[in-house]
């Protein structure tokens, strides 16, 4: 399938200009399952949808510190290496300054990291790329990491198969995700991982993972310590699931959820644009 | 295989090892040695070294003073010697003990500072960090029976919030709203609380610089090792500021009236 001349070693340019080893890394991104992720000014959340393998369901998300979650798309086993190393930077952090790590400087880390790999001989590129969630000092934070070691920060994005449809789901939505409330932000981030699904398919309660950062929701169960990362699976994301609204009702997104906010009175319900 | 050549060709240790039958990492060797490990020396005691270092909390944030002595044993050595220094934009650290360990713990938190501004990512290191940082820098050289011989003050205030601690050559900690080095831990902790615990937050500069001034000339009157010059530190939300020398005033008229310490007429 992908077969050019310049690509046995992934340090060497083709003629245009490109190193295909990257190309073919980030390819292995695609492969993945989709994850989405927006962020308001109070929250930061995750939404990934869980590939089957066996008889259980692939991890996507993994806790870094009390304030950063990941969702990956693409290899595992660099995800697990790369999460781990996103772990003793958090407590190296927590141990010599006693500061929980800027999600930045977290991100910007493994992007470097990544980006060695794409220039020193003998090495191959990550086969993963990442979104991360993460509050600090300057309130919640969404970013991307892509193995080719560019990290970005987004109001909203998706990685993985399909993203693009996501993509432009977020594209139509995402001047609204800022003063969203935390169920709001969910159920677009919730429809917005539907886009990905194929034509048989549905989200519920086995393929559906959610991360959150920031104050509880209500309807969340479990007691939330300060805000900090948090993953929802199997029944607790359930509430979540029954918020969203049916794809052929035709206003999916644009209406409010009938009940899925009742803390926000009717009339301060988020205006879309577009 | 042996890379030194001056083992080549010989028997080896006939008195050890008679017939080369012994696993090689047991048999003698001129493998490579550190020629420096038996000059290795410790810190076993301070040489030139500063004396108390005063700080309190106020209205607006923390005051802190040290003088500009750097003695030598009991010789007053350097008289020009600043003991406070400033991190980044929010803290303030004071030293007392040896001085070429406190020029030394400044070169450090120098580069932490540098490393810091140079992500210009808004976020910086404040008081607390700095005091945790040193803290484990303290421990860890006192773990490895080479400690840095200083006991150091670090106060500041970020994000609206004072913070004021101790830390010292054995990695100790504490924190209060007063805080000596030294022989102030003695002479000045029991004035200083008495005129600050209660007023952290109604303490004007002015109330604060004479309280500091007060004890300064306590410790120059009763310290042998101080001296009646010394810089006062100022850490508010506005930043840090060292100011310029300054003199404890002082009155020597009652020393007349003394007896019983040497030569007298009468």
């Amino acid at each position: 399938m992908f077969r050019n001349t310049y690509d046995s070693d992934n340090t060497v340019f083709s003629p245009q200009g490109r190193l295909h080893q990257v190309e073919y890394a980030l390819e292995a991104v695609k492969q993945g399952s989709a994850a989405v992720g927006l962020r308001s000014k109070t929250h930061a959340v995750l939404l990934a949808l869980k590939a089957r393998e066996l008889a259980s369901y692939q991890q996507k998300m993994f806790r870094i510190d009390d304030h950063v979650g990941i969702a990956i798309a693409g290899l595992t086993s660099d995800a697990r290496v790369l999460s781990n190393f996103m772990r003793q930077q958090a407590m190296s952090s927590k141990m010599i300054f006693n500061r929980p790590v800027p999600v930045n400087r977290l991100v910007s880390a493994i992007a470097d990291k990544a980006q060695v790999n794409t220039q020193e001989y003998g090495r191959r590129p990550y086969g993963v790329g990442f979104l991360v969630i993460g509050q600090d000092n300057s309130g919640p934070h969404l970013y991307e990491f892509s193995p080719s070691g560019n990290s970005y920060e987004y109001y909203a994005m998706s990685i993985g198969a399909r993203s693009q449809s996501a993509k432009t789901y977020l594209e139509k939505h995402y001047e609204s995700f800022a003063d969203c409330s935390l169920e709001d932000l969910i159920r677009h981030g919730l429809h917005a991982l539907r886009e990905t699904l194929q034509q048989d398919k549905e989200l519920n309660v086995n393929n559906t993972s959610i991360g959150i950062v920031g104050p509880a929701s209500e309807h969340e169960t479990a007691a939330v310590r300060q805000g900090g990362f948090r993953i929802l699976e199997n029944e607790a994301v359930d509430p979540f699931l029954q918020t969203m609204i049916a794809k052929d009702s035709g206003d999916a997104g644009n209406a409010p959820a009938a009940g899925s906010s009742s803390s926000a009175p009717a009339d301060e319900d988020v205006q879309m644009s577009g | 295989m042996d890379h030194f050549p001056t083992n080549w060709g010989r028997p080896r240790h006939e008195g050890f090892d008679a017939y080369g039958t012994f696993p090689i990492h047991q048999r003698p060797t001129n493998g490579p040695k550190d020629a420096f490990k038996e000059g290795i020396e410790r810190t076993q005691q301070p040489i030139v070294t500063g004396t108390s270092v005063l700080a309190i909390k106020y209205k607006d944030g923390i005051m802190m003073a040290a003088d500009n002595l750097a003695s030598y044993g009991s010789l007053a050595r350097f008289k020009d010697i600043s003991r406070l220094h400033a991190v980044g934009n929010n803290t303030i650290i004071g030293a007392g003990g040896d001085m070429s360990d406190f020029q030394y713990i400044q070169t450090i938190l120098d580069d932490i500072t540098t490393e810091e501004f140079t992500a210009q990512d808004g976020h910086s290191l404040g008081p607390a960090e700095i005091h945790e940082y040193l803290s484990q820098v303290m421990y860890a050289r006192r773990t490895k029976m080479n400690p840095l011989w200083n006991a150091l003050l670090v106060g500041g205030v970020k994000d609206g919030k004072k913070f004021l601690a101790y830390v010292d050559l054995l990695g100790t900690t504490y924190s209060a709203s007063t805080l000596a080095t030294g022989f102030g831990g003695h002479l000045a902790i029991p004035l200083l609380r008495e005129a600050v615990e209660g007023r952290e937050d109604t303490l004007t500069e002015e109330e604060a610089l004479r309280i500091i001034e007060n004890s300064m000339r306590v410790l120059f009157y009763r310290d042998a090792r101080s001296l009646n010059k010394y810089q006062v530190a100022i850490v508010t939300e506005a930043g840090v500021k060292i100011s310029e020398s300054l003199k404890v005033e002082t009155s020597w008229s009652f020393a007349e009236g003394i007896r019983g310490y040497g030569a007298q007429t009468q």
